[in-house]
C-alpha cells in the first residue's frame, strides 16, 4: 500500500493552482497538435523542452504528459470530421468515424471516441499504477548486460517490427546511432568531430528531434503545400444515445486491453493495437452490415486502444528508461536535459516526481474529456489555419530553441543540416522513430555494454549475463529471422485456416 | 463579354450567383462562376466541393443561361485570382458578395472585397446576403 500512499501525495501535489494551470496548459496544447495532421506531440515536445528551462521538471513533466495525452485525444477529431488522420495512431478511427459522420453522425462518433479515450485512459493509468512498482523492483535486479540486450532488443523491435520495410528502418537506425556517437567519448578519444570544437561535446539531442521532427516537416510541407482543401463535417455538440452507450462500452473495454500491453512493449506504440482492435470489433460485432458504412464499435475500440497504449508507453519509459515511440523517446531526453537519470532507480530517487507526473494523468484525463466533449467543433475550426502561417511559427520555435540550448550559431547550421536529413529521409520513405531511439539510447548502449565488458576484462562472454539477456537475446533473433521463420510458421497456418 | 461572379457556398455566394444571373439575362452575356481558395490549409469552407459546384450548375441550367464553372487552386488569394482572371478575358461585370468586417478582422485579414473594388478594370456589383 505504500505505492497507493505515493500516488496519494501526488495527488496532493498536482491539485496546486500553478501545476493545474499547467496541466490544462499541456492537454489544451496536446489536444491541438493532435487535430493538426503532421504535428504530432513528438515534435512538440521537442519545440517546449528549451522553454521549459525555466520551470521546474515536475512541471515541465505534467505539461508533456498533458500533451501526450492530448494527442490521441486531438487525432480522432480531425479522423472523424475530414477523413484525414491528426496522428498516426487514429488512422484506424478514420475509417468508420468517417463514414458515421458522413450519415450524420458525427456526433455520436466524436462523442465515442472522447468518451472512449477517458475510459481506457483512467483503466489505463491505474493499470500504469499497479504494474509500474513490480517492473521496477525486477529491473533493479537487472546487471548491465541485461540492460545492454534490452537496449539491443528494443532497436531491433523499433526498426524491424514498426513500418513497412526493414532495410529503411536499419538505415534510419544506423544514422541515429551515428549521430548518438559523435563527441568525445569515454576514453577521451574524439569521434567524428572533424576537428570542429563544438562539436566534441556531441550534437544535443533537443537540436536533434527538432530538427528531424520539426525543420524537416516544415519543408516537406513546405514542397507539398498544393493540395486541395478538404471539408470538415459541420457538427453541433457531441452525444451518445443509448443505444450507442450500449454498443461502444465493450468495445471501450476490449480496446483498453489491447492497447495497454502493446504501448508498453518495445515495439508497441498504437498503431498496432488500434488495427487489431479494429478487426477484433469488427469480427464480434452484431452489426456486421454497418461495417464499413460507419459503425459506431470501430470508433470506440480503437480509440480506447490508442489511449491505453499512451499509459502503457509510460510503464517501460519510468520503469527501465526505455522508450517505445516517439513522444517517449523525447520524454526520455527531457529527463537527461534535467539531469535526471532514467531507469529503475527513477522511483527511488525521483519519487515525488514520478507519482506527481502519474496523479497529473488522472487529472489531465479528465481536463480532456471536458475540453473535448464539448468543443469538438470549435477544435476542427484549427484546421482553417492556413498551413504557412502555422510551419513559420513553429520554424520560429525550433531556431529559438537550438539557438536556446547552448546559445550558440553553430547549433543552427545543425539544426538547419538536420532538418535537410529529415527532409531527405521523409522523402525516401524512411521513419523517424529509428533514428529517433537510435540517437537517445544510442550513447547509453554503449555506456552499458562498456560497463559489462569490462567486468568480463574484454572476454565477449560478459555481454550475456543471466537468463534475462539469453532470453532477449532469443526474442532479438526470432524477430531478425522472422521473414525467414515465418514461412515456415504462418504458412501452414494459413492453409490451417483455409481448409478449418 | 462575360459576367464573372466570385463564388463561396454560402447565402452570400448565393446571392452574389443570383445577382449575376439576372445580371447576365439583362446584358444577355454567358456567366462564368469562379471559386478559389489558396488551398494552404486542411479545410477552407469557402472552397466549394462537388455537391455545391453540382447545385450552382443546376441552378444556372434551370436559369436558362449560358454559363461555366471555373474552380481555381493555385496558392493566391480570391481577390488575386478574380482581378487576374477579370484582366485576362473579357468581362464586362464582377459580381461578389460583401459583409460586414470588423476593423480588427479587416486589419488583420484584409478585406477581398476592397481589393477587388479597386484593382479590377470593370464595373463592380457589390451584393448583400439577404
Amino acid at each position: 500500500m505504500d505505492n497507493l500512499g505515493n500516488l496519494l501525495d501526488g495527488f496532493a501535489n498536482v491539485v496546486t493552482p500553478m501545476n493545474l494551470l499547467i496541466a490544462l496548459l499541456g492537454v489544451t496544447i496536446g489536444t491541438a497538435v493532435g487535430v493538426l495532421p503532421g504535428i504530432g506531440p513528438a515534435m512538440t515536445v521537442a519545440l517546449l523542452l528549451p522553454v521549459t528551462y525555466g520551470m521546474e521538471p515536475t512541471q515541465a513533466f505534467i505539461m508533456f504528459a498533458g500533451i501526450f495525452y492530448g494527442g490521441m485525444y486531438g487525432g480522432s477529431t480531425t479522423s472523424i470530421l475530414l477523413n484525414t488522420p491528426g496522428e498516426s495512431s487514429s488512422v484506424v478511427t478514420a475509417i468508420e468515424g468517417n463514414k458515421m459522420a458522413k450519415a450524420g453522425r458525427a456526433a455520436q462518433a466524436l462523442a465515442t471516441a472522447a468518451i472512449g479515450s477517458f475510459v481506457a485512459g483512467t483503466i489505463a493509468t491505474l493499470l500504469l499504477v499497479v504494474v509500474t512498482p513490480p517492473v521496477v523492483s525486477f529491473a533493479i535486479s537487472l546487471g548491465a548486460p541485461d540492460y545492454f540486450a534490452l537496449m539491443l532488443l528494443s532497436f531491433v523491435a523499433v526498426t524491424a517490427v514498426l513500418g513497412a520495410s526493414r532495410v529503411r528502418g536499419f538505415a534510419s537506425l544506423l544514422i541515429g546511432l551515428v549521430i548518438g556517437v559523435i563527441g568525445v567519448d569515454q576514453t577521451g578519444q574524439q569521434r567524428l568531430t572533424l576537428g570542429i570544437p563544438q562539436l566534441a561535446d556531441g550534437i544535443d539531442v533537443v537540436v536533434v528531434a527538432v530538427g528531424i521532427f520539426a525543420v524537416g516537416e516544415a519543408l516537406w510541407i513546405a514542397a507539398h503545400l498544393r493540395r486541395r482543401a478538404a471539408e470538415v463535417i459541420p457538427v453541433g455538440r457531441p452525444w451518445m444515445g443509448k443505444q450507442d452507450w450500449k454498443r461502444s462500452w465493450k468495445p471501450w473495454l476490449r480496446g483498453t486491453a489491447y492497447g495497454f500491453p502493446f504501448g508498453a512493449l518495445p515495439a508497441g506504440g498504437a498503431e498496432i493495437p488500434t488495427f487489431l482492435s479494429y478487426a477484433t470489433e469488427k469480427k464480434l460485432t452484431r452489426h456486421p452490415e454497418e461495417f464499413g458504412r460507419g459503425a459506431i464499435e470501430g470508433v470506440a475500440g480503437p480509440e480506447a486502444a490508442n489511449n491505453a497504449s499512451a499509459a502503457g508507453t509510460l510503464v517501460p519509459m519510468l520503469a527501465i528508461g526505455l522508450p517505445t515511440n516517439a513522444t517517449a523517446a523525447v520524454m526520455l531526453a527531457a529527463f537527461q536535459q534535467y539531469g535526471i537519470q532514467p531507469g529503475p532507480l527513477l522511483f527511488e530517487r525521483e519519487s515525488a516526481l514520478v507519482w506527481t507526473l502519474i496523479a497529473s494523468l488522472f487529472v489531465g484525463n479528465l481536463m480532456l474529456l471536458v475540453l473535448n466533449l464539448p468543443l469538438a467543433p470549435a477544435w476542427a475550426r484549427l484546421l482553417r489555419v492556413p498551413r504557412p502561417y502555422l510551419y513559420a511559427g513553429i520554424l520560429f520555435f525550433a531556431s529559438m530553441g537550438a539557438y536556446a540550448v547552448n546559445a550558440q550559431p553553430f547549433d543552427l547550421f545543425l539544426l538547419l543540416t538536420l532538418g535537410l536529413l529529415g527532409f531527405g529521409m521523409r522523402r525516401f520513405g524512411l521513419p523517424i522513430l529509428p533514428l529517433i531511439v537510435g540517437v537517445i539510447l544510442g550513447p547509453r548502449a554503449e555506456l552499458q555494454g562498456r560497463r559489462a565488458l569490462q567486468l568480463s576484462g574484454g572476454e565477449l562472454h560478459g555481454l550475456i549475463g543471466g537468463w534475462v539477456s539469453w532470453l532477449i537475446y532469443a526474442v532479438v533473433l526470432v524477430v531478425l529471422l522472422w521473414p525467414l521463420l515465418g514461412r515456415f510458421v504462418s504458412r501452414p497456418l494459413r492453409e490451417r485456416l483455409v481448409t478449418g | 463579354m462575360t459576367v464573372l461572379v466570385g463564388y463561396v457556398p454560402s447565402a452570400l455566394g448565393e446571392a452574389a450567383l443570383r445577382a449575376a444571373v439576372e445580371q447576365a439575362r439583362f446584358r444577355d452575356e454567358p456567366v462564368l462562376v469562379v471559386n478559389t481558395s489558396r488551398g494552404d490549409a486542411y479545410a477552407d469552407p469557402r472552397l466549394a466541393q462537388e455537391p455545391d459546384l453540382a447545385r450552382v450548375v443546376r441552378e444556372l441550367t434551370a436559369a436558362g443561361v449560358p454559363h461555366a464553372v471555373r474552380q481555381v487552386v493555385q496558392g493566391r488569394d480570391a481577390a488575386e485570382e478574380i482581378v487576374a482572371i477579370a484582366e485576362a478575358e473579357e468581362v464586362s461585370l464582377v459580381v461578389i458578395g460583401i459583409r460586414h468586417r470588423t476593423p480588427v478582422g479587416k486589419l488583420i485579414m484584409g478585406s477581398t472585397a476592397q481589393e477587388i473594388l479597386l484593382r479590377v478594370p470593370c464595373p463592380v456589383l457589390a451584393v448583400k446576403a439577404d
